[in-house]
């Protein structure tokens, strides 16, 4: 048997496949140009690609040029599939797979509204205080926290406000860069 | 100084300067100014369709046969909508086309206006790039930079929108220039010199290798062709090709294997599986080619030359890529081999066509002739025969007489053979003929037909009778969908749900109807007579050519099968022959 075939994406893949999912953060240098969000995101659905999260931003303004970064979950082969159908889309310059390339600086910012008196709203000061993150709004009965970290420290910090009257959030998206001087 | 001109003037301008000489269209209230502008030249012919997705599709033939960029003209709305399956179509068989579709006002735009939709939305998935023109400034370089991406590096449809008031606006125009320098689309000509010295090592080493080829090499121009035919001749390797590649390597040559794939040869298809060297050349490993993958020639090393990375181990594991064109590779391979020695490889691989030889005895094609009936498969060698000293163009439309045109008709040079590989779209023949004939004017085309899928389309007959192009449509009638009636017949207890046609209409008379002639034939001893008079005949032909009912298109790999597991025509039962988990796929 061909145990070199890694089965990807057809129907007439029989075999299960062996290899693991993972986790990769891939950044993707676009023209800003109307439509650019929906020819990723649609290449994505129409091929059955996993978005975990996804951000978009205009970063270089003269040349026009955006950011796109997706975090996505999928096999190895998968993974390659989705670099190069990316790659193929005329207004990409350039996709890297900062997960590839070394541990990438990842950060993400959170909203948090926790709604609360007494105790609790003691105690979701002094977390807050802890995690270094920021209120950026307050009234006799709430607070907005803003947050910016690793997404597994966000995570925490809700996990740690849920008791202590939790009552939103809103999240951006992961956005990361490589280490070192080199650029993308 | 740049010249000051309206964007429909623009559009027009562009098309000449990118030698376009004929466009396939509709008009309709949003490409009004353009149609206006035409109108008021003389330099480019509009072929004036039925339908849209006539106007796709025999922008299709056209390049196809050509080489050219097919291009199309399409009014909003509906117009737009309709030319989706067409430019799907040119999208999975990597046809170059340029479809100008007219939009309404940019302040109408997303208010629901008449003939609004959202063409660029609807587009994008089903085309290799489109855009929607917002400013006449921007125009002309979109219009010569949809040519570009259309017919460079793997090449598609695109489609450029453009709303009715920048029609009407006024710009200036600029000449084409050149892209090759485009900021972020870099198409990979070249390949990897060390690669493909590799794969001429590789080659050198080979006991059982074959090449697999495709659409690319017809894609990469006649050079491609020319060089394969020599590559096969210095090496002396067997050579089986695709339904899309089919005419790159000539059928009467003693190394061709014939089609492989679900209804391939035995030999190509047994050759792939038991091969230690598989050279695939522009091909896509596509499942109709594969069959089941975890069985799918398990003892090759794989060599795959194709322009798009993305081709490259999206279904099967590759040992040596070779990104880039493939005349390129393959004029590269053919000077390392040179280099490298003076002699093929026949004596050293003599086993291997022993082997296959064996194979070929199997005679897989074989049917049962009738003199009572006309066999689908006699009828395609009777018109073979007829048109064999002619420049024979043929197209198909998708099913049985699709698959029997492929293995029963021998095709020897490229750029003649026309079908709808990769979508399978019914209808794409008859217009593909009319794209064909309007490129070789003074060439046979014919598009082979089935009577259910032409009649998808045959209001296009009209459109060929309009422009005194002698298409003749030879349909294999058997009253079925003839594929649909054997897949119910291997997976579905022979039910045959709605696959048969009760009511069909009187094709001599609908030709006749239409300003063409039909001519209907059912004996097989004035078949020969019948062609004769069709070939004879300076104009549009319908001919309706009654075939055996409930005759099987074999051999056939069963869907989730391997290459080794054929049905062939002596196979008894073929209703038991695919499994549970067959039943499943496509």
């Amino acid at each position: 048997m061909n145990a070199h075939l890694q089965p990807s994406g057809s129907a007439y893949f029989i075999t299960k496949p062996t290899a693991k999912p993972e986790r990769h953060t891939l950044s993707v240098l676009v023209d800003n140009e109307p439509g650019i969000l929906a020819r990723i995101a649609g290449l994505f659905s129409a091929r059955g690609f996993n978005i975990d999260s996804l951000t978009v931003s205009e970063t270089e303004h003269e040349k026009g040029l955006s950011r796109i970064t997706v975090v996505t979950v999928a096999r190895p082969k998968i993974l390659a599939q989705i670099k190069l159908q990316l790659e193929r889309l005329v207004p990409v310059h350039k996709v890297h797979d900062l997960t590839e390339e070394g541990e990438p600086l990842e950060r993400e910012l959170a909203l948090v509204k926790v709604a609360g008196t007494g105790e609790n709203r003691v105690e979701a000061l002094r977390i807050a205080d802890a995690f270094r993150a920021q209120v950026v709004d307050a009234s006799t009965s709430s607070f907005v926290f803003e947050i910016t970290g690793k997404p597994n420290k966000i995570e925490q910090f809700i996990n740690l406000m849920m008791p202590l009257g939790l009552v939103e959030v809103v999240r951006t998206g992961l956005v990361a860069i490589s280490r070192g001087a080199a650029p993308m | 100084m740049a010249e000051q001109m309206s964007g429909a003037e623009m559009v027009i301008r562009a098309l000449k300067d990118q030698n376009v000489e004929y466009i396939f269209g509709y008009p309709g209230g949003a490409v009004l100014p353009i149609y206006d502008v035409l109108f008021q030249q003389e330099d480019i012919k509009h072929i004036l369709v039925r339908h849209e997705q006539g106007a796709t599709h025999m922008a299709e033939g056209y390049a196809r046969s050509s080489g050219k960029v097919g291009v199309v003209l399409v009014t909003s709305g509906p117009g737009a909508t309709n030319a989706v399956t067409g430019l799907t179509d040119a999208l999975l068989d990597s046809i170059p086309l340029v479809c100008i579709s007219g939009q309404v006002p940019t302040p109408l735009i997303g208010t629901d206006a008449f003939q609004e939709c959202d063409t660029v939305g609807i587009t994008r998935n089903c085309t290799k790039h489109n855009y929607l023109v917002k400013k006449i400034e921007d125009l002309p370089r979109i219009l010569h930079e949809a040519f570009y991406i259309a017919s460079s590096g793997r090449p598609g449809p695109v489609v450029v929108d453009i709303p009715k008031d920048v029609q009407f606006a006024i710009g200036e125009y600029m000449k084409p220039a050149n892209l090759s320098d485009h900021q972020s689309y870099k198409p990979h000509l070249d390949g990897d010199l060390g690669a493909i010295e590799e794969s001429v090592n590789l080659m050198l080493k080979a006991k059982k290798p074959i090449f697999y080829t495709g659409g690319g090499i017809i894609n990469s121009g006649p050079e491609a062709s020319k060089n394969l035919r020599e590559l096969a001749k210095l090496t002396g390797f067997p050579v089986t090709s695709t339904l899309m590649g089919l005419g790159a390597f000539p059928a009467s040559n003693s190394q061709w294997l014939g089609m492989l794939g679900m209804h391939g040869t035995y030999e190509a298809n047994m050759a792939m599986h038991e091969c230690d060297l598989m050279i695939c050349l522009g091909a896509r490993f596509d499942d109709r080619i594969t069959g089941r993958l975890d069985r799918f020639s398990p003892n090759s090393t794989k060599i795959h030359v194709d322009i798009d990375p993305s081709s490259i181990g999206k279904t099967v594991h590759i040992d040596l890529p070779i990104i880039g064109d493939c005349n390129r590779v393959i004029s590269e391979m053919i000077r390392i081999w040179r280099e490298k020695t003076d002699k093929s490889r026949i004596s050293e691989i003599a086993d291997w066509f022993k082997q296959i030889e064996k194979w070929r005895e199997v005679k897989s094609l074989r049917f049962e002739n009738s003199d009572k009936i006309i066999k689908p498969q006699y009828a395609i060698q009777r018109l073979a025969e007829a048109t064999k000293d002619k420049d024979t163009y043929i197209t198909t439309e998708v099913g049985q007489h699709q698959m029997w045109a492929a293995q029963y008709f021998p095709f020897e040079k490229p750029n003649h053979f026309m079908t709808s590989g990769g979508l399978g779209t019914m209808g794409y023949g008859l217009p593909a003929a009319i794209g064909v004939q309007i490129a070789h004017p003074d060439a046979l085309v014919i598009d082979i037909a089935g009577e259910a899928s032409v009649q998808m389309t045959c209001q296009e007959f009209s459109t060929a009778v309009q422009f005194r192009l002698p298409v003749k449509i030879f349909i294999l009638n058997n009253e079925y969908m003839g594929m649909v009636r054997q897949w119910q017949q291997l997976l579905h207890g022979s039910r045959y749900s709605q696959s048969y046609s009760e009511s069909l209409p009187d094709f001599v008379q609908l030709a006749q109807a239409m300003g063409g002639k039909g001519i209907r034939c059912e004996n097989p001893n004035e078949l020969d007579d019948a062609i004769k008079e069709m070939l004879a005949y300076d104009g549009p032909v319908l001919f309706d050519c009654r075939v055996s009912r409930e005759e099987n298109c074999l051999p056939m790999i069963p869907s989730g099968k391997a290459h080794n597991e054929m049905i062939l025509p002596e196979t008894k039962n073929i209703e038991n022959v695919i499994d549970e988990k067959g039943r499943t796929l496509v």
